[in-house]
């Protein structure tokens, strides 16, 4: 069985958030992790191998330095690692970036696709099921448990108030919850290992079937129309009292408010 | 055929069981602002199996007209026969804006569509209003008017960004549920009615429904109560939401809480607030042993009234709250209880 995993490099948001005049995000100026979806996808992906055999593929987009996240990928266990950057690639919406990662996964066999269900930096959830549109794939996304059934995946599917069990006949797309797994941790010979490993660089002469039109910033539908730090409401009132008083406090605000 | 020819705005009507999802009417409510500020019209797209007897109830909330894809494929939520649905309706009837709930279902409906019909797609918005783009103009380059301005917070919070849709239609988003007002309904209100079908056969994207596992609740739904007391790792232990559960049931609320809560076990995830629980907007919130990350503040800042109770003063959940109260919450709480109890029958 052959397995992609796709797997983002993001911005920890811990530590702040820097632009681009344009508006765009600079992610040269800060700490960067492999996004927590994503890694839940990666170890569904080793767990698999560990039970079935399987090769496991990642695959990512960005700036040279998102090596750092194959690196590590291939440190937990996994065997091959792809990174696909190139100028003409930046600025990419989700429509833009599916269609650049479904040019990458043209080039490669696969029985199984796996993505994050959603990033910490944009939070979108749009990647996955848009990869899967491009490539005429079934997709089942917010994955809680995956298993293998002959040729098919059986995957826990989660909803509000239900889940479903869904069977899909490979190839497919999954996209995982971080809720699927505990992902595990490098190890030191992997680590090693990963160090001297070598990664598949690609560039936009690499992508099949894709045109120039859908990549980058100019191939994105939507635009940035402005961006900024969040505004927030201002601080109301802040008192330090005793127990009785501040419950006086209260029950004035609420009489006022004309809560009670 | 050029962008000007697509008319209207549409909502996706989120139905699970045959009942029409809270973010439908929430989304008409919108959808009616914005065709009133385009003078164009609403339809709301209602898929599923035997729904067509909704459609008076989109009507009453805000749909000037239904189009009901009815067919037995579509019984339960699956990506494919629904992608199908939606991208049929929008080639046929080619609207200019199309949203859709940031639902678990619309959040996977919504991108599969996007891409099918080959348009932008914005997440998760919690403010939609039309304008211009590029907001202010540009020496060199149109200034589109009419544009569906879609607004949504990014990096966990920490951000804001305004998105266009300049060159694409339909100009589509996802909306977060909670966050756009319902219209009063206008019992008796009919909507135009449209059957379409544009026939579903089985191919290999249809995935196979093993099974269907409900997950029984009898908590209240925290987006839709009018006051909450949420409680977050500074209530201490599990047992002492004792409190808090006292102090809701005398003022009428219910229980929430922050992520931190759930995290350790204290609490199910139904009941978290913040980014990546639910976004709520109670008349009355209050924050009881709760920092107030960025995290949790994205999902309850817009509540009417924010109280907050925190024996740390430079806890963060200060700057959102309308009345900050510095003290020990195992103090405090049950005295208010007991005077609540005096004043509310």
């Amino acid at each position: 069985m052959k397995i992609v995993v796709c797997v983002k490099q993001v911005p920890d948001t811990k530590g702040g958030v820097k632009f681009n005049p344009d508006g765009t995000l600079d992610r040269g100026a800060m700490l960067a992790i492999m996004n927590p979806d994503d890694k839940a996808g990666l170890e569904a992906a080793l767990r698999l191998k560990d039970e079935y055999g399987a090769e496991v593929t990642v695959l990512t987009m960005g700036l040279p330095k998102a090596e750092e996240v194959l690196r590590e990928a291939m440190a937990m266990g996994a065997d091959k690692g792809i990174l696909v950057t190139d100028r003409v690639l930046g600025g990419a919406d989700t429509w833009a970036t599916s269609t650049t990662l479904a040019g990458a996964l043209r080039n490669l066999e696969y029985d199984l696709i796996i993505t994050g269900r959603q990033a910490i930096d944009g939070d979108t959830a749009q990647v996955g099921p848009q990869i899967s549109e491009h490539l005429d794939l079934p997709v089942i996304s917010y994955a809680k448990d995956i298993k293998i059934e002959g040729d098919s995946v059986v995957v826990e599917r989660q909803y509000d108030d239900r889940y479903h069990v869904l069977k899909a006949k490979m190839p497919c797309l999954v996209t995982a919850l971080s809720e699927l797994n505990e992902p595990r941790y490098m190890t030191p010979g992997g680590i090693f290992d990963a160090y001297d490993a070598e990664i598949t660089v690609w560039g936009r002469k690499d992508l099949k079937d894709v045109d120039d039109a859908n990549l980058g910033l100019n191939g994105s539908p939507t635009k940035i129309a402005k961006a900024s730090d969040k505004v927030r409401k201002g601080a109301g009132e802040k008192v330090e009292l005793d127990a009785d008083e501040s419950v006086a406090y209260i029950m004035g605000k609420l009489k006022e408010k004309h809560v009670i | 055929m050029g962008l000007e020819e697509y008319k209207g705005v549409y909502v996706f009507a989120q139905q699970v069981d045959n009942e029409l999802s809270g973010i439908a009417f929430e989304l008409l409510g919108k959808a009616k602002e914005l065709a009133g500020d385009l003078n164009t019209d609403v339809t709301a797209v209602l898929i599923g199996s035997g729904v067509k007897g909704l459609a008076d109830q989109l009507a009453e909330y805000g749909a000037d007209k239904v189009i009901v894809v009815d067919d037995p494929e579509l019984k339960e939520y699956r990506t494919e026969p629904y992608a199908h649905a939606l991208s049929s309706v929008i080639n046929e009837y080619k609207p200019e804006i199309v949203l859709v709930g940031a639902t678990a279902i619309g959040r996977d409906l919504g991108p599969r569509v996007s891409a099918r019909v080959a348009t932008g797609l914005t997440a998760d918005c919690t403010v939609l209003e039309i304008g211009d783009f590029p907001l202010n103009p540009i020496p060199g380059q149109e200034q589109k008017h009419n544009q569906l301005l879609m607004t949504r917070p990014a990096f966990g919070g920490n951000t804001i960004a305004t998105i266009a849709c300049p060159d694409n239609r339909p100009q589509m988003a996802t909306v977060r549920p909670g966050v756009m007002q319902k219209r009063e309904p206008v019992a008796g209100a009919k909507a135009e009615v449209i059957d379409y079908n544009p026939g579903f056969t089985p191919d290999h994207k249809y995935v196979e429904i093993v099974d269907i596992v409900k997950e029984l609740s009898d908590t209240v739904d925290i987006m839709d109560a009018k006051i909450l007391v949420s409680g977050g790792r500074g209530v201490g232990s599990p047992e002492n939401f004792k409190i808090l559960e006292d102090l809701a049931a005398a003022i009428g609320g219910t229980v929430s809480c922050s992520r931190a809560v759930v995290d350790s076990g204290w609490k199910p995830k139904e009941l978290q607030v913040g980014q990546t629980g639910k976004t709520v907007r109670p008349n009355v919130y209050f924050a009881i042993g709760i920092s107030g990350a960025i995290q949790h503040t994205a999902g309850m800042e817009e509540s009417d009234i924010i109280v907050a109770i925190n024996k740390d003063s430079n806890a963060p959940i200060f700057d959102v709250a309308d009345y900050g109260i510095v003290g020990d919450l195992n103090k405090i709480v049950p005295k208010l209880t007991e005077e609540l109890k005096k004043v509310v029958k």
